[in-house]
């Protein structure tokens, strides 16, 4: 017993002097958050958010140390579910040590999250979210920026196409009900009334619904020339696969919530035909600049990364930039949020993508747009156009 | 032009929700056997009908279509597979969460009612959990080019090989559930139990086993069903079992919870309202109504029958007892 007691006492003296040296000449711990749906039926593209984010922390985290601070990634899952992203939010503003957020996946959820985050002045720069509200509203002008461009530009980017390749003449609109789904469709769909195209079914489907016949049917008689879907792949792919399984031939056109390699997963190889999407993360081809991430990225989570994972890291990185330009400025001191978002706002370099750079909004300069072809493998997908704002 | 379209949909409109309809009306067996025999709603019932189906869709991927059977014996056994697997989880819930809860005094109505909702998430998650460890979420039914072909009736009703399947096991397994409970002694015994289970035991059934008997038949209907789910929509995941699990009990409480040709009513009649409202509403209103409020006319249509229909449309009233 006694042996036991003189051992825990010597154990203590050995932590306390370590736990001293550390405090001596640690730096300090600032963490970037990821948040971003880990779980559920999106968690595909919310892990590439992370995993992108990952690779700027390893290869930018060394601008922060001469300011004696060590970069750490956290990632929270906010399961693409607005509630469960404002509890996240909530958690994360009252973390001193996190300097800025990199996220989110699903337009809905940045819009409930970001109203938390501008209370604490704590910067998101999000390398998905188009929903054009994300940096229109005043509460919120301050911290949320992006890096992917908006939908009321993406929509009509795909209206644009549509009449200029596919030549359609009659259309279906059906949107998700989400705010990003009926955000995308509405542009798509005041566009393409614009430019004189029938719109012959405007309709939402709950973002649940796996039985799309009700419609479909309708499609049958009518022949639409585009069934447009603002709206998720999950969803889209079973919509495709009911599509074909109907012998509907309609060309299906959707937004970058199609931009995943689930889609034909689930919608099955034989069943991609004509099928069409914009997407603000440029295809990983048209990126000459991305070759070593790609690699980087393969070795280390043996997975594939998406658009969303190089648009991630650039938004990390312009993070990154933003705080070491703050630390300076404050020599040492503790981390002040305002001044790194108001820092983001100025970052000027050339990323993966393009050009990074924000307007007094928010939003990227120069926002690219890019058509591509569903291939009957992701790695068959073509670019089609690209549209630059 | 468009009185023309709502009758040229009409026949394929019908024959859709008739499939929608035979999935519900399968799980909705489930809901009323266990409410017969115990008057618990088994909310966990949605996801024993997930779990089928993933097992069968599993079953089909890795097992099944690499072989070079007829796709109707593929499908048969991935029923059978599905089947087993879904009672066994369905025995489980019942005797390791449910019975034991019951054999308490005081546990009351409110406390297995919670439960079931805590079984249902925890196979939510067991499932997505176990299937994240091999990066799946989505599970997509195979392509099996044979379920995708037609068979024209006419120019408006055209019948893929999938319905006729399904509508012909559905049939099946409600005629067969219907003789057994009917027909058979351990029907009869089940049904005694679930008039008077006191009674039923002073005649020597063992009611226990009764109880048991009601939870595996549902659960294997509902992994059955849950295959056909996902033949019929083209992919299934941990969290499919709770829609259609909420319609299917909506559709034994509109038929008369208890009674088993009222789920089979009840799952039809809510497919086919669910169908024809979600085709009409857009054409009718001229698109200012859209598919998506189609759930508002069953629901209405629900709340209107039950106010006429407290019981619903083939329960009975429980009998007083003085």
């Amino acid at each position: 017993m006694r042996l036991k007691a003189s051992f825990i006492a010597v154990m203590f003296g050995v932590l306390s002097t370590t736990a001293a040296t550390i405090a001596l000449s640690a730096p300090q711990v600032l963490k970037i958050v990821t948040h971003s749906p880990l779980s559920g039926a999106q968690s595909t593209t919310g892990e590439t958010i992370k995993f992108g984010t990952q690779l700027a922390v390893d290869d930018f985290g060394k601008i922060l140390e001469p300011y004696n601070a060590k970069l750490v990634l956290q990632a929270e899952d906010d399961q693409s579910n607005p509630t469960v992203g404002v509890a996240n939010a909530n958690r994360l503003i009252g973390d001193a040590s996190v300097i800025g957020i990199i996220g989110h996946f699903n337009s809905g959820v940045a819009m409930a999250t970001t109203e938390v985050y501008a209370k604490a002045n704590l910067v998101m720069i999000s390398p998905a979210n188009t929903n054009p509200k994300i940096t229109e509203r005043a509460s919120t002008s301050k911290i949320a920026n992006r890096v992917c461009g908006r939908d009321d530009v993406q929509g009509p980017a795909a209206q644009s196409f549509m009449s200029s390749h596919l030549k359609a003449k009659k259309i279906y609109v059906i949107n998700d009900k989400t705010a990003y789904g009926s955000g995308l469709a509405q542009e798509f769909e005041k566009a393409s009334r614009k430019a004189g195209v029938q719109v012959l079914l405007s309709t939402g489907v709950d973002e649940k619904e796996t039985d799309f016949s009700s419609i479909l049917n309708r499609a049958v008689i009518e022949k639409p020339d585009v069934i447009f879907f603002g709206g998720i792949y999950s969803q889209g792919g079973l919509l495709l696969k009911q599509m074909r399984q109907k012998h509907i031939e309609s060309v299906l056109l959707g937004g970058d919530g199609l931009d995943s390699a689930e889609l034909q997963t689930i919608a099955g190889a034989a069943n991609i035909r004509n099928v069409y999407f914009t997407s603000v993360a440029m295809p990983l081809n048209q990126l000459p600049k991305a070759k070593s991430f790609i690699e980087t990225y393969k070795t280390k989570f043996k997975k594939s990364p998406d658009g969303f994972a190089v648009a991630s890291y650039d938004a990390a990185h312009a993070l990154i930039l933003a705080t070491a330009e703050s630390l300076k400025a404050k020599k040492g001191q503790a981390v002040d949020r305002a001044d790194i978002a108001a820092n983001v706002r100025k970052v000027n370099f050339e990323g993966l993508t393009g050009t990074i750079a924000f307007d007094n909004k928010g939003d990227i300069k120069a926002a690219r747009y890019v058509v591509i072809e569903a291939g009957a493998t992701p790695a068959q997908n073509k670019t089609a156009a690209v549209i630059t704002k | 032009m468009e009185t023309s379209i709502g009758w040229q949909l009409l026949p394929m409109t019908l024959a859709d929700g008739l499939s929608l309809g035979v999935m519900y009306a399968i799980i909705a067996l489930g809901y009323t056997l266990v409410y017969g025999v115990l008057g618990l709603i088994n909310f966990a019932h949605s996801e024993v009908f997930m779990v089928g189906g993933i097992v069968g869709v599993e079953l089909l991927i890795y097992v099944l279509t690499p072989t070079s059977l007829h796709p109707l014996i593929q499908l048969a056994l991935a029923l059978l597979g599905a089947g087993f697997a879904a009672a066994a989880v369905a025995w489980g819930v019942e005797r390791y969460a449910y019975y034991p809860l019951r054999s308490r005094p005081g546990s009351g109505s409110l406390a297995p009612l919670i439960t079931g909702i805590g079984v249902s998430l925890v196979l939510m998650d067991t499932v997505r959990l176990f299937e994240s460890f091999f990066g799946h979420f989505e599970r997509p039914f195979p392509s099996i080019a044979w379920f995708e072909e037609t068979y024209a009736v006419s120019e408006h009703l055209i019948l893929s090989y999938k319905s006729l399947v399904i509508w012909g096991l559905g049939g099946g397994f409600l005629a067969l559930v219907h003789g057994l409970v009917n027909r058979t002694r351990w029907g009869l015994a089940l049904r005694a139990v679930a008039q008077d289970t006191h009674a039923a035991m002073l005649l020597g059934i063992e009611s226990r086993k009764m109880v048991v008997l009601a939870f595996v038949l549902g659960g294997f209907l509902a992994g059955m069903g849950g295959v056909l789910y996902a033949l019929q929509f083209g992919k299934i995941n941990a969290f499919s079992g709770f829609v259609p699990g909420i319609k299917a009990f909506t559709a034994a409480v509109l038929g008369g919870i208890g009674s088993i040709p009222g789920a089979v009513l009840g799952g039809i009649l809510l497919g086919l309202i669910e169908m024809l409202a979600g085709t009409y509403l857009p054409l009718l209103t001229d698109g200012a109504i859209g598919s998506e409020y189609k759930d508002i006319v069953t629901f209405l249509l629900l709340i209107l029958v039950l106010l006429c229909r407290p019981t619903g449309l083939l329960g009975k009233p429980k009998a007083e007892k003085v």
